[in-house]
């Protein structure tokens, strides 16, 4: 038998690989690769191909351990290869763990070929996904993953700083991606790496040091840290350099944030694009981790609110915001929302939002809701609002008093239990139909989306982003609030209902600008609850692109769901234009919505599909008129600016984020500016 | 010694009982590790005699959890696949395809050809490696 003749092959590749490295540095041999596998003998067979392959193998027959030992060796690993079924934990979990926690990149394996499990493993952020029986041809390029993701890191790096130790990167890598294509074993990446591999290289490219950067290794304790400065600064926010600042860890680079932000985002999307389970209870639903007190407070907002029908435009409209925010939940905010519309009608917002509808007429508002993309919208409430200010100055001021986004929703949001009752009050029937609107629970975000664009997203856009932004400020006010408002809060997500709120300035000033616009739109509730109505359907437009749509109920929700996504983008506002764009926007807003809103699931549950349904439908008429706002201005004005309001607050907080995302090509069409 | 090692193995490959997997195995094998191969396969069926278990087990219970049977055998599969057992896998494949439309029958009779073709390559695997080793 000559079973030998084959190791003698084998031998022959391991000695030719060797020598065929021109340069010292023999990468990728050396590579550090972890294999998991619950299954011993495909474990011994990986293990034996890897070492063939001249890596550094470590095996592991369990998640749990794996991770551990991940965890202990920060920096220890270049490539994770593991098995999609295994008993103690799902692949796709370990997948995404080590994604968030080391940035490692991470191979799936299985025996299973079916295209949606493969799909999973895109989704879940997985390098490569291999079939088994895996050959060895199969994991002898695995080094590649390595090497394409050290040169993203690097790029990152590179936006993130722009000082000269990037250059040094940045002429790297160039030259590394014309080796990386041919895969040649020689070239600068190959010293780079193997700098980072092997240290016995005494290679002395001046790149080292940045190349070498260290892993960071994503702890939970510093995941949770970083989670907590996200939210504080609210997704759209989220800069890493703040978020550097906030979690004050020493050590920790502005890259390492950076990247780690950018996986981070990735898996909130990852989130939101799934259906939407348990939106009752959080608007953000998929985002749970750190956004969820966002959406809880939404709903709470909200409803506290609506329940006290007192709000004043200000809170309904930081409510609304915060419940747009969280839109993503979807559930039933539509109840609270129309709880706080007739606040709105009954009080003051009331009056506002007859003024503000007369300028919507204007069509000056109508720009408002449009866009509410994230930057733009700002600068366009501010147009807006000064072109109908019936509330502005009242509710300008208070949007204006927020120092920060979470600071002006929390004030605003402190006002609004006053406020709620108001908006209680105030649209008894008008509110109604706001909730379906605005109300689409979970929507929190999307309504506000939504909601704008009814009346031009404007005034939704600085309710969302108040709530967006201000996850955490909104939350403590939505629960103080007793939540009540959520059902009626919301609607000023529908942007009618925000009008009061715009004025108030919780949105702070990205939210002014769009506050303003809203405050246009006051004009009666009435005109939300039209807005509602078109809006209903409008969202069913937007929704399509969040992934909130399923907004709670009906079309209430759907398009509170969307709002989220407007608030972050101007997609709301665009609905009728950009039909689809708002999708992206939204889906791009709703996540940010949902995760900072975190409780979006009380607004958009409130919203009551029914009221939705009716409103949203009439209003589909309207938006494709407005242009966004135009045609849902003059109506909903009331509604609008509440939703405006509420929009806008949660929007300072989304449209940082959703610049981020991409809304900002939504955010120049649809705003009017 | 040596030819009547090799007529067995290419016999095992013409009846279809090995496929290009276990080529992979073979090419694995080298002075380092002169009876990778053979460990494997022996790794192979200490680790399956537990699956089988598992599936007598879950058979015995009533009613049926498919869900469970099409899991361990899933995880089967892909353990035999590895060594490259290629009819065992086939057989396999079938067991999963009766689980997924819940025929009773059917898996019970494909459980048996499992076993028994998982039994049979045991069997041919090990006189191999017995003419292998003599052959050395």
């Amino acid at each position: 038998m000559n079973l030998g003749v084959n190791s003698k092959s084998v031998t022959t590749s391991s000695a030719s690989w060797k020598s065929g490295d021109a340069v010292s540095d023999q990468f990728p041999a050396g590579l550090r690769v972890l294999v998991v596998d619950d299954d011993p003998t495909c474990l011994r067979i990986l293990e034996k191909m890897l070492r063939n392959c001249r890596y550094k193998v470590t095996t592991c027959g369990r998640a749990e351990v794996a991770l551990k030992l991940l965890r202990d060796n920060k920096d220890g690993f270049d490539v994770v290869i593991s098995d999609v079924h295994m008993p103690d934990m799902d692949g796709f979990k370990l997948l995404e763990r080590v994604g968030l926690e080391m940035d490692l990149p991470v191979i799936m394996m299985s025996a299973d070929d079916s295209k949606s499990v493969v799909m999973k493993g895109v989704t879940h952020g997985a390098c490569d996904y291999l079939i088994k029986p895996v050959r060895m041809e199969a994991l002898k390029n695995i080094w590649q993953h390595v090497v394409r993701k050290k040169k993203n890191e690097w790029k990152e790096k590179d936006t993130e700083q722009s000082g000269s130790v990037e250059e040094g990167d940045r002429q790297q890598k160039p030259t590394d991606d014309a080796d990386y294509s041919s895969s040649a074993n020689e070239g600068n990446w190959r010293n780079s790496r193997k700098r980072k591999e092997e240290e016995d290289d005494g290679d002395d490219k001046d790149d080292s040091s940045t190349l070498k950067k260290p892993r960071v290794v994503w702890s939970v304790e510093l995941h949770q840290q970083f989670v907590t400065a996200v939210n504080q600064l609210g997704i759209d926010k989220a800069v890493p350099k703040k978020i550097l600042e906030l979690m004050n860890v020493p050590g920790l680079t502005r890259e390492n944030v950076a990247s780690h932000l950018q996986k981070y985002r990735l898996y909130l999307r990852r989130l939101s694009g799934q259906p939407q389970n348990g939106l009752g209870n959080s608007f953000l639903g998929p985002q749970d981790t750190g956004f969820g007190s966002i959406s809880s407070l939404n709903s709470l907002d909200l409803q506290a609110y609506a329940s006290s029908g007192q709000i004043p435009a200000q809170s309904l409209a930081s409510i609304q915001a915060a419940a747009l925010g969280r839109v993503t939940n979807k559930s039933g905010i539509s109840v609270p929302i129309v709880d706080q519309r007739n606040i709105f009608s009954f009080d003051n917002p009331n009056i506002r939002f007859l003024d503000g509808q007369q300028h919507h007429s204007n069509g000056k508002q109508v720009n408002l809701l449009h866009g509410i993309p994230t930057n733009m919208d700002s600068k366009q409430l501010a147009a807006l609002h000064q072109s109908g200010q019936p509330f502005g100055n009242n509710m300008h001021v208070n949007v204006h008093s927020p120092s920060g986004q979470s600071n002006s929703l929390l004030t605003q949001m402190v006002q609004p239990q006053s406020r709620t009752q108001m908006l209680n009050e105030v649209g008894g029937n008008q509110v109604l139909n706001f909730p379906s609107s605005v109300g689409q629970p979970g929507l929190s975000q999307p309504i506000p989306g939504s909601v704008f664009s009814r009346y031009g997203i404007d005034n939704v856009r600085p309710l969302t982003y108040t709530s967006l932004s201000q996850p955490s400020s909104v939350v403590e006010f939505s629960r103080s609030q007793g939540m009540e408002l959520s059902g009626n809060s919301i609607p000023l997500t529908s942007n009618s209902g925000i009008p009061s709120y715009t004025s108030k300035g919780t949105l702070q000033e990205e939210v002014n600008s769009e506050i303003k616009g809203s405050r246009g739109f006051l004009p009666n509730f009435d005109a939300f609850n039209e807005l509602n109505q078109n809006r209903t359907d409008n969202w069913d437009l937007q929704n399509v692109g969040s992934s909130i749509e399923t907004p709670q109920h009906s079309n209430v929700q759907g398009r509170l769901d969307v709002a989220p996504s407007i608030l972050v983008q101007p997609v709301f506002a665009s609905d009728h234009r950009n039909g689809h764009i708002r999708t992206t926007s939204v889906n791009k807003a709703a996540f940010s919505a949902a995760t900072s809103l975190g409780n979006g699931t009380n607004f958009g549950q409130q919203l009551t599909p029914s009221h939705a349904d009716n409103s949203l439908r009439i209003k589909t008429e309207r938006l494709p008129d407005m242009g966004f706002q135009s045609s849902l201005f003059p109506d909903h004005l009331g509604q609008e600016d509440l939703m405006s309001t509420l929009l806008k607050q949660p929007q300072e907080g989304l449209a940082p984020v959703e610049n981020e995302f991409g809304f900002d090509e939504y955010q120049l069409d649809n705003l009017p500016v | 010694m040596e030819r009547q090692a090799a007529y067995l193995r290419n016999a095992l490959f013409d009846q279809g009982y090995l496929d290009e997997q276990f080529l992979q195995l073979e090419d694995l094998q080298d002075e380092a590790n002169p009876h990778f191969v053979e460990e494997v396969v022996k790794l192979f069926y200490t680790d399956s005699v537990r699956l089988i278990q598992s599936i007598e087990l879950t058979l015995k219970n009533t009613p049926w959890d498919f869900e469970k049977l099409d899991n361990i055998m899933h995880q089967f599969k892909g353990s035999s696949s590895s060594i490259g057992a290629k009819k065992v896998k086939k057989e396999c494949s079938q067991f999963q395809e009766y689980c997924n439309v819940g025929n009773v029958e059917g898996c019970i009779r494909e459980f048996q050809e499992v076993k028994q073709e998982h039994a049979a390559l045991k069997r041919k695997l090990e006189n191999y490696f017995q003419l292998a080793r003599e052959a050395r």
